[in-house]
């Protein structure tokens, strides 16, 4: 038996076109020659920031959208030319609150997409109060789904997805807006339906998303599989690194682009989380920057600093940045 | 599969409230143009005929902007990627959508009858109410299959919505739903023949007024059945190429 999913110098540029009398054509090169086989039971992560292709190479896999150039191959069959072949053993489920009916109930959602996906009359039932029991969304079946919460609804989109119980799930960014204890839920199911032997492409924002559940990890940036490997492989990207991490409010644009240039520093970045800024850099692990980046830091109201060994995602920011 | 797609999208198109009021008030436009048409033109006895011919107007606008709009309104929905991904052809996966937008195309009818005997005292003597019931639901169908082959060009313009506005009126005026055809140009004749809107209108106007229904009935899913197989190959061709441009999605 071969792989689940194989995919040979894949492209994908798009085309768009502006102006009436001056016409001119604009080309995006979304995806640029992406190679990746994902093995059968497999939970396989992309990783990437955004716009970097991630959502186009699902698309490119589950046949929403055709290579421009390039092969991929769903449990041997070419995405391009067998498409219904492919469709009948995949199962794709999106983030966000759209792509349900919502003015009818997720048991009705559930039985049209039955319909739709094949499942045979006699199975439907079975399968349908399997899957809300899966999901947690057994007693609110016969509600509408406009009165559903987000996390509610995404649940449902699982259900949706795992309908004729696909051999492949895609999963795209499936957590986004979702409460932490629900998306930890959601990581839970996740990881059922790889342990009984689904093969899952998952693309996620989250880290430790990727860390706790993803046998294997590719990044992707520009198009391109920057790196590849299992999360303690590439964590070794951000090896002979140290990492201080600095609580702060207001630091400016500049500050950080200063820090960057101190000698010993390899990146400097910060993430927002509310009006709290966690301002994090990478520097050679010989060197001692913290002195130097708290001076720089002069006059911004700054809170805990620490000292720290890099994780998966000071990988990921390593990767991304040399990309 | 048809059967159900088409009752749970009935569903859905029957629940916003905003469509539903829609379809129930318009008619009371419809049935007073038509009322009033008719009584000046000292033809009073027809006035059930005008008000089922106001209702098909109707069921034509339901079709025309419902299976017209009906790909984009998925694609707003966020579902069309979801519905395509199916493992069924295109024709399938749409036309129950476009026989929903039909099907709820008759709350205009039902409603401009009421109206009609509410505000005008219009009395329901079908010559055929037999006939009337059963062809009622097969031209009904039948317009939905038209509308598939309006599903599948409308998507590849650009300004559909523009050319949706355009043939509203022109449509139900040249396959006689209100007018008889005779009163119109020459030119208009083959235009209307081919039309399945003109054999809908005419055969429950012979079920209304008396008249060979199912000649009328036949030719009507005829041409429908013909619209439904060109809507079948148009939107294959329209599959493969919204796959290549990436239009199923709005982003």
């Amino acid at each position: 038996m071969g792989d689940a999913i194989e995919a040979a110098r894949l492209r994908r540029t798009y085309r768009s076109r502006t102006g009436f009398i001056r016409r001119r054509t604009t080309e995006i090169e979304a995806v640029r020659g992406v190679d990746l086989t994902v093995a059968r039971g497999e939970l396989f992560g992309l990783l990437g920031p955004n716009g970097a292709g991630k959502t186009t190479t699902i698309k490119l896999l589950n046949t929403l959208l055709i290579p421009t150039s390039g092969t991929a191959r769903i449990c041997g069959f070419d995405v391009e030319r067998e498409t219904r072949e492919v469709r009948r053993r995949i199962g794709y489920v999106f983030g966000g609150d759209r792509g349900l009916y919502d003015r009818l109930s997720g048991l009705d959602n559930l039985r049209y997409f039955a319909e739709l996906y094949g499942v045979p009359p006699r199975d439907q039932k079975r399968r349908i109060a399997e899957l809300l029991d899966l999901v947690k969304l057994a007693g609110r079946e016969r509600e509408r789904v406009e009165g559903y919460s987000r996390g509610m609804r995404q649940r449902l989109h699982i259900a949706r997805g795992l309908l004729h119980s696909p051999e492949v799930l895609f999963l795209d960014e499936p957590s986004i807006g979702v409460d932490p204890v629900a998306a930890r839920e959601l990581r839970r199911t996740v990881a059922d339906l790889a342990a009984t032997g689904t093969t899952v492409l998952l693309t996620t924002h989250y880290m430790a998303e990727a860390d706790e559940l993803c046998d294997r990890i590719a990044v992707i940036a520009d198009g391109r599989i920057q790196a590849l490997g299992t999360p303690a492989e590439l964590r070794t990207h951000a090896d002979g690194r140290r990492v201080v991490e600095i609580e702060a409010y207001g630091v400016p644009d500049d500050t950080v682009a200063g820090l960057q240039r101190l000698s010993g520093v390899r990146e400097a970045a910060v993430e927002a989380r509310g009006a709290l800024q966690i301002l994090t850099v990478q520097s050679d692990a010989g060197v001692d920057v913290q002195g130097e980046v708290l001076h720089a830091l002069g006059g911004v109201r700054l809170g805990r600093v620490s000292t720290r060994e890099p994780t998966l995602e000071d990988a990921y920011v390593a990767i991304v940045s040399g990309s | 599969m048809i059967a159900i797609g088409t009752l749970l999208h009935v569903k859905q198109l029957s629940r916003s409230g905003l469509e539903l009021t829609i379809s129930l008030f318009i008619p009371i436009v419809q049935a007073t143009l038509a009322v009033y048409l008719f009584r000046s033109g000292g033809e009073s006895h027809r006035l059930l005929d005008a008000a089922v011919g106001a209702g098909m107007m109707g069921v034509w606008s339901s079709v025309l902007f419902g299976s017209g709009g009906a790909i984009q309104s998925q694609r707003w929905q966020g579902t069309l990627e979801m519905i395509m991904l199916a493992p069924r052809r295109p024709v399938l996966v749409l036309l129950p959508i476009t026989l929903a937008t039909a099907l709820t195309g008759t709350y205009a009818l039902l409603a401009t009858l009421l109206w009609g005997r509410l505000l005008y005292g219009i009395r329901l003597d079908f010559v055929h109410p037999a006939a009337f019931v059963a062809a009622a639901p097969v031209v009904i169908l039948s317009l939905g299959m038209f509308g598939l082959l309006l599903a599948a060009t409308f998507v590849l313009l650009r300004n559909a919505n523009a050319l949706a506005n355009t043939l509203e009126y022109p449509v139900w005026l040249v396959s006689g739903i209100l007018v008889p055809i005779t009163v119109l140009p020459t030119w208009t004749t083959p235009l209307a023949a081919a039309l399945p809107t003109t054999w809908a209108a005419r055969a429950l106007r012979e079920a209304t007024a008396g008249g060979p229904v199912w000649p009328s009935v036949g030719i009507c899913a005829g041409i429908s059945l013909i619209c439904l197989a060109l809507g079948a190959f148009a939107l294959t061709h329209v599959e493969r190429r919204a796959r290549a441009a990436a239009t199923l999605a709005l982003a």
